[in-house]
């Protein structure tokens, strides 16, 4: 069971998908890192967090009959690898959409919704899930 | 206040509709008669992920791309609603950690039935005009409820906007604001319950026609204008009957309020009506149109606005978030069963 303050320390990244960037190497990484994989100790003291643009592409998705509890009401529902446009590979759910709105490069946006809830007395939990969108803004399937 | 208005906007609308027939199935009512007597052929509804706290992220986010406004200079921003996710703990906090506008700015939640977000703006040209903050935020947001066969249920739906209030760069100054307010019993909520409680046909006459009605002529009064003065006007619209009404009754056509009317594509959106209204006006308005505003809350009180329409409005990046005809188009209907998952209302038996 996901406690409060553990969600709460992930709040920068799962609202606003503020990363990471190495400035050694010039690769974006989410969520954030303490030290750049690549490069190791030379990235010490060249890393700043960064907020991605949330835009991106999906890489590969899925459609999920058999999913987690807290999801049943939205169930089958969608799960993608999403590239970012920072060059970030990024998993998250796919909304707002039907699976056969979707292929493999269909460009994404990042959008704020309801992740779970700790039963109805607990804390709701948000963050990021993604949203279709054509290059002039709107939803796949709008004529 | 001279100078005062909104620098930015934005709004969200749930993808999700309903028609009134789907409902009135279920129910053993005409609802395709229940629809056009509200003048209603579709109401939104919001994803089970979605809350007054992800709509008001969503307007604000739109209201934030269409700036070039540091959220760092934002120092207030207030969320009005009645349907806030949470009895205690604010949804301001969210939304602005959301937008960035965090740590340097007070929050706080209004509640005042469905003008809630205008009585947040009207705090918002208070603390702009004082000089305490140089950005606010105000927000009117809902996912509203009605309860499962009650005549609300035809209505009551989910949506929300964002305005900006300064006074720099100002794309719309709000040149005056009443409000008129009395204790009228009209519709409540108690706390801990599901769904509210209303009046019935009360609702009408002594609660928003008189409270619309003395706000509007008030603020006509105050500002010497009549309203063939105006463009555009916008009322809050529990249904469409009552806002044509309305309209009618203060002097407005029906081609001033056509812009506005927004209740008939998806219902009632309760503290985010006016402030959709308004934004859908600003979608479309040009620099020296005039538009009337008049909100109302049950319980009961009106809020009414006299907005002028800036230069700004030429330059503005209106572009950059969609408008409310893009966030109306193409929507996914749903079956009364499928809502009723969506409304919680039905729910699976946990392991």
């Amino acid at each position: 069971m996901a406690t409060a303050p553990r969600f709460w320390r992930e709040n920068p990244s799962r609202y606003n998908m503020v990363g990471f960037k190495c400035n050694s190497c010039g690769k974006f990484y989410f969520p954030p890192r303490i030290i750049c994989p690549l490069c190791h100790r030379k990235s010490v003291g060249k890393t700043e967090p960064v907020k991605m643009k949330g835009t991106g592409a999906i890489f590969s998705f899925t459609e999920i009959h058999e999913g987690m509890d807290e999801h049943n009401v939205q169930k089958p529902y969608i799960v993608a690898m999403v590239e970012l446009d920072e060059g970030v590979k990024v998993t998250g759910q796919v909304i707002d959409c039907d699976v056969c709105d979707l292929s493999i490069g269909t460009r994404v946006r990042a959008t704020l919704r309801k992740l779970s809830e700790e039963g109805s007395a607990g804390v709701i939990h948000y963050g990021y899930k993604f949203v279709p969108v054509r290059e002039n803004g709107e939803r796949p399937g709008d004529e | 206040m001279k100078g005062v208005g909104i620098v930015s906007y934005g709004a969200y609308v749930p993808h999700f509709r309903i028609v009134p027939d789907e409902i009135g199935k279920v129910w053993g009512v005409d609802g395709k008669a229940m629809g056009k007597g509200l003048m209603i052929s579709s109401k939104s509804v919001p994803a089970p992920d979605e809350d007054t706290i992800t709509i008001s992220v969503e307007a604000a986010r739109n209201m934030m791309s269409r700036c070039d406004v540091d959220p760092k200079d934002i120092g207030a921003l207030y969320v009005g609603s009645e349907s806030h996710p949470y009895a205690v703990k604010p949804s301001g906090a969210i939304v602005a950690e959301a937008i960035e506008a965090a740590p340097d700015l007070t929050v706080a939640d209004f509640e005042f039935a469905c003008k809630a977000g205008t009585a947040a703006m009207q705090a918002c040209m208070g603390l702009v005009g004082a000089g305490m903050v140089k950005y606010a935020v105000a927000i009117g947001a809902d996912t509203s409820q009605g309860a499962p066969g009650d005549a609300l249920e035809y209505s009551a739906s989910a949506g929300g906007a964002a305005f900006l209030i300064g006074a720099e760069k100002v794309i719309a100054t709000i040149d005056d604001t009443y409000s008129y307010t009395t204790d009228t019993p009209d519709f409540w909520r108690r706390e801990g319950q599901l769904y509210p409680r209303h009046g019935g046909r009360f609702t009408g006459e002594p609660a928003y026609f008189k409270h619309v009605i003395s706000g509007g002529k008030m603020l006509l009064e105050r500002t010497g204008m009549s309203p063939e003065d105006y463009t555009y006007a916008v009322f809050h619209q529990p249904n469409g009957k009552f806002p044509t009404r309305a309209a009618k009754q203060l002097g407005f056509s029906a081609e001033q309020i056509k812009a506005s009317l927004l209740v008939p594509q998806i219902g009632n959106t309760y503290s985010g009506a006016v402030p959709l209204g308004l934004a859908a006006i600003l979608d479309e308005a040009k620099p020296g149109d005039r538009i009337f505003a008049v909100a109302y809350g049950s319980g009961a009180g009106s809020d009414a606005f006299d907005i002028t329409v800036t230069d700004e409005m030429a330059t503005f990046k209106r572009e950059a978030a969609p408008t409310l005809n893009e966030l109306m188009a193409n929507p996914k209907y749903l079956d009364y069963a499928t809502y009723a998952k969506f409304k919680g209302v039905i729910a699976k038996e946990r392991d």
